[in-house]
């Protein structure tokens, strides 16, 4: 992780500045504060937005500079035009939408290309939380059952498959492990957030 | 945080004799503007924030006029602008003005017209946002301000802050464009006709030349300020504030006042009447009707804002069904698809196209949060 991204907590983050481009147009989806265009206008050069619908988030960017658009996620992609970012990016919160193909379907008509990152429920950890008979918490799964935002609850394998049933590329997939670092093998077991770089085929 | 007022205010006047040829072709001789100003301009002049007035609105923004009577001579703006507010005047040296056209000081239909030694009446000629700005333009060359650090309005005053970074882009930072609108609808532009019909065919409106004839067309103001003032508000909020409300005791059968809803009406349309100018009233709707920046470009708002280099804070409210919040996401979406920059916040409101004017915490949060990003 680079300093920026530990003092962010988000080893994500990292993930995704490395696969953006200087002046590439970056759509964050969900951007709260607004941290990760934040980090990726300062440390990568990108021109970014974001969507946010909490007023907390969307007051706290437009405090960071950031341009921000208050608007409901599922709703505000409607307004752009095909194509219009190079990258549109939903980290950490596909397990909260309620339409998830739409949104990704969405995701890709406005940009290039897609960037999601979720938890992946099938972590070993999470495994054995569910083996002693509790829903897991986790670093990345940080809620109780009966306060999480989170509506879906999918594995990396579940996430290949819906992908391929899509007909969407995977670019890329980083996978890491609850300290932030990289994992290689067994991913599905091993790790416990995915990051994905997807386009359409 | 405390905030204050910016206290007593006194209006000024500038005089600008070179003639200004209007987008009609008209051509206005010459012109006086009211204005007010709050705060100090610093040395660079880089701190001076131009505040536009929307349809009934004037110079007189924030501060009182008459330290006796504060409370009924406070700006329309007030709670907005002052020393800790969100447009704080400590940092800011802020411009309230009267627009070309008005009828608080500045030159309009009820002015003299130099020609005939009469008021200019139906002689005078519809202006439009784009003559405004060349008029503001020419009221910041004067007070020496090269580029606005913000140009701010709501409503109509939004408009002229967004025409402001089309058309001269260089003199602007940024621009709040608040509880606007790209262009007017045909339902807007019905209720602006219905509200101009109703003071076209007032009798006492004489075709404009009611000044000579020393009267005014009162009952069609008051007409035209009522039916505007229910696009002003929500139905939620007036479900609320009147609900079916009875003014008296039980129903009367007849034409007087029985809603509370109708006695509030006809006391805004009475107070209205009385104090403004029914030309005026005509000239604003009508350059509300044709304003349209993206009409030059076959409609495309995008490419009518391309010239821009202005940051932008676009604000709209939840319950503003006359500029509702999706007028304002046109503005954004065209402004994301140029690649400029733009923070927009959605507020949930109950009070309508007037929660502009209103203090509401996350509204003025926003400002506060952006305008602390300006800098100077």
């Amino acid at each position: 992780m680079t300093e920026n991204a530990i003092a962010l907590g988000r080893p994500d983050f990292d993930v995704i500045s490395g696969w953006v481009q200087p002046n590439e147009r970056v759509l964050d989806l969900g951007c709260g504060d607004g941290s990760l265009l934040k980090l990726l206008i300062a440390t990568r050069g990108v021109r970014g937005w974001g969507i946010e619908l909490d007023n907390a988030g969307v007051l706290a960017a437009i405090g960071n500079g950031i341009n921000v658009i208050q608007s409901d996620l599922e709703v505000g992609l409607s307004g752009f035009e095909n194509g219009e970012f190079d990258h549109v990016v939903l980290s950490r919160t596909l397990q909260t939408v309620r339409h998830t193909q739409r949104i990704i379907e969405e995701m890709l008509r406005v940009g290039r290309e897609a960037v999601v990152s979720f938890p992946n429920f099938a972590y070993w950890k999470n495994r054995m939380a569910v083996m002693a008979g509790r829903m897991p918490v986790s670093e990345d799964l940080p809620f109780q059952w009966f306060d999480t935002p989170n509506i879906r609850f999918f594995t990396i394998a579940d996430f290949d498959a819906l992908c391929a049933a899509m007909r969407i590329v995977v670019r890329e997939r980083m996978v890491l492990d609850d300290k932030g670092n990289t994992v290689k093998d067994e991913q599905n077991f091993l790790g416990s957030l995915a990051v994905y770089r997807l386009a359409r085929g | 945080m405390s905030t204050h007022s910016v206290g007593h205010v006194t209006a000024q006047s500038a005089r600008f004799d070179e003639p200004l040829t209007l987008k009609s072709g008209a051509v206005v001789p010459a012109f006086d503007l009211v204005y007010e100003t709050y705060g100090t301009l610093n040395a660079a002049g880089s701190n001076a924030i131009l505040v536009c007035h929307a349809l009934s609105g004037h110079h007189h923004v924030a501060g009182y006029s008459d330290p006796e009577r504060v409370k009924e001579t406070l700006g329309w703006w007030d709670n907005m602008i002052g020393p800790g507010r969100p447009i704080d005047t400590d940092k800011f040296f802020v411009v309230g003005l009267n627009n070309l056209g008005g009828c608080h000081g500045s030159t309009g239909p009820s002015s003299l017209n130099p020609a005939t030694g009469h008021p200019w009446g139906a002689d005078f000629p519809l202006v439009t946002v784009e003559d405004w700005v060349q008029a503001q333009a020419r009221l910041a060359d004067r007070l020496g301000i090269d580029c606005w650090a913000a140009v701010i309005g709501g409503s109509l005053g939004g408009m002229q802050a967004l025409q402001w970074t089309i058309d001269l882009p260089d003199r602007v930072r940024h621009a709040a464009v608040i509880a606007a609108a790209p262009k007017l609808t045909a339902e807007n532009i019905a209720f602006n006709d219905v509200a101009r019909q109703a003071i076209l065919t007032d009798p006492d409106f004489h075709g404009g030349n009611f000044y000579r004839h020393h009267t005014k067309p009162a009952r069609g103001l008051r007409l035209a300020r009522m039916l505007g003032h229910i696009t002003y508000l929500s139905d939620d909020q007036m479900a609320e504030k009147f609900g079916r409300k009875l003014k008296g005791e039980g129903l009367a059968y007849g034409f007087g006042v029985e809603f509370e809803i109708e006695s509030y009406l006809r006391y805004q349309g009475d107070k209205f009447a009385s104090w403004f100018d029914a030309n005026t009233y005509l000239l604003m709707t009508k350059a509300l009707d044709y304003f349209d920046p993206a009409h030059a470009s076959g409609g495309n708002l995008a490419a009518a804002l391309a010239p821009a280099t202005a940051k932008f804070l676009v604000v709209s409210f939840s319950t503003d069904w006359r500029f509702s919040p999706a007028r304002s996401r046109e503005i954004v979406n065209a402004l994301v698809h140029n690649g400029q920059d733009v923070a927009y916040a959605e507020i949930a409101s109950s009070f309508g196209h007037d929660s502009f004017l209103m203090k509401d915490e996350q509204y003025h949060a926003i400002v506060r949060a952006y305008m602390n990003r300006i800098a100077v």
